[in-house]
């Protein structure tokens, strides 16, 4: 597991780029609409957290997008690495029983 | 096109033969229309000519608000105000999508703005001609995010995950600013007299540019190849250029206006318009910074990025205080 975009530059703890003056990268989690979940819609730079919503209003949901914003820095993202990706899912796609269509079920039965 | 004459290696599409297993296995996921993600393997040369493509791509939206900005002020009605001030917004929208893109290929956006200042990288020819009159901001509407959208269209499907999915929302936004500047053009053409004067003008300085910005012939356009075979790059500059014209023409008749092309006409044969090529050596010159507003922009540019700067330290400074504060409140508590 790592991060998500390792970034070249952490912005706070980095040794070798002092005079770097970027504003820390953050990912966007909208919810689209009322009931439904927040979704990842792209990331953008802020000094903190308030501008971050504040930016991520109006950069993602100029047109009615969104209902509610999630922000995080991205550098607290864990995720997956690619090379992991066999032997992480294989384990349930060897699964076939765990679908309900593995299972006949006579029509007399009616709907199931 | 935003991004005009993006430089690759130059060394031509290698063969299967020449190229590693590794090399051999990403080609084949995006022959599959398998999408390419950030932490994938790519070749560098991949990564690189995207960094130089969706930056490019980037600094022209930013750019590009620039000779709309110009005429904010001076909208002729409060609604026509009010519209281009939430295009021109789009696109500084359209730049932080493209330079999100851009910095999961491990750039950083400050890095490509600075490029941008010191002439490394580019943004495209279009945004060196002037607004000189408010049917220009027809003509850029109707013309230039026409011509732009011609070419992000296909770039949807493109090879890399972060850019196809920028293009798609950059697409949804872009035909209301095809359809305002359509709509300023009617009003225009359908006005006084010198109303119409005024439109026709603004076609006649916007249909070269314009037709310059999917980038030089396809004989002349040496980069093209290896970004086909990588699906970064969907249609040659020909295809997308004739595509662009076959579209305008009726366009343009509908208004009653006239393209500025007296050898334009239907080929009944192709079954495309034949129309006359665009002054190449006019298309390099402002390429290489001597175009009517070259130098305009760039110091517009450099001076909103120096003016800018101590509210970006001092936003940055007070976000670290807050925090600093915060987690020693946090200490004490403990």
């Amino acid at each position: 597991m790592s991060s998500v975009s390792p970034s070249p530059y952490p912005e706070t703890e980095s040794k070798e780029k002092t005079d770097r003056k970027e504003w820390p990268l953050w990912e966007i989690f909208i919810r689209g609409q009322h009931g439904l979940s927040h979704r990842h819609v792209g990331s953008l730079h802020a000094p903190d957290a308030e501008m971050a919503i504040k930016n991520a209003r109006d950069v993602y949901t100029r047109r009615n997008e969104g209902v509610s914003i999630w922000v995080v820095e991205s550098r607290h993202i864990s995720a997956t690495a690619p090379g992991e990706k066999g032997p992480l899912f294989e384990p349930s796609e060897s699964k076939v029983y765990r679908h309900p269509t593995f299972f006949d079920i006579p029509d007399e039965v009616g709907h199931m | 096109m935003y991004a005009q004459m993006v430089k690759s290696s130059g060394k031509g599409v290698k063969s299967r033969e020449e190229m590693t297993e590794q090399e051999r296995d990403f080609q084949d996921r995006i022959d599959a229309d398998v999408k390419i993600e950030p932490r994938d393997w790519m070749p560098e040369e991949y990564r690189k000519t995207l960094v130089r493509q969706i930056g490019q791509h980037a600094h022209s939206e930013i750019v590009g608000q620039l000779p709309e900005g110009n005429w904010i002020t001076r909208a002729p009605t409060l609604e026509r105000k009010m519209i281009l001030l939430a295009k021109v917004q789009d696109e500084a929208g359209h730049g932080l999508y493209l330079y999100c893109a851009a910095e999961t290929l491990g750039v950083s956006r400050d890095d490509l703005t600075e490029d941008l200042l010191s002439g490394k990288m580019k943004y495209s020819s279009i945004f060196n001609y002037p607004t000189l009159n408010w049917a220009d901001i027809g003509a850029v509407g109707w013309l230039v995010d026409g011509a732009a959208i011609m070419n992000q269209v296909p770039l949807q499907r493109t090879s890399y995950g972060p850019y196809s999915r920028a293009m798609i929302r950059i697409c949804k936004e872009e035909s209301f600013h095809q359809r305002q500047g359509y709509d300023i053009m009617m009003k225009m053409a359908q006005g006084s007299p010198e109303q119409k004067r005024m439109a026709q003008d603004a076609l006649n300085r916007f249909w070269y540019p314009s037709l310059m910005m999917f980038g030089p012939s396809d004989k002349d356009s040496v980069h093209s190849a290896q970004s086909m075979a990588w699906k970064i790059k969907i249609n040659t500059n020909d295809e997308l250029r004739q595509k662009f014209v076959d579209q305008t023409v009726p366009q343009a008749e509908y208004l009653g206006l006239s393209i500025p092309d007296e050898d334009l006409k239907w080929n009944e044969e192709t079954g495309h318009y034949d129309f006359t090529e665009p002054d190449w050596k006019e298309f390099f010159d402002v390429i290489k910074g001597n175009g009517p507003c070259n130098t305009e922009r760039m110091n517009d540019r450099t001076r909103a990025w120096e003016d800018g700067k101590w509210v970006r330290e001092g936003l940055l400074a007070h976000g670290r205080k807050k925090a600093a504060r915060k987690s020693a409140a946090k200490v004490a508590a403990e």
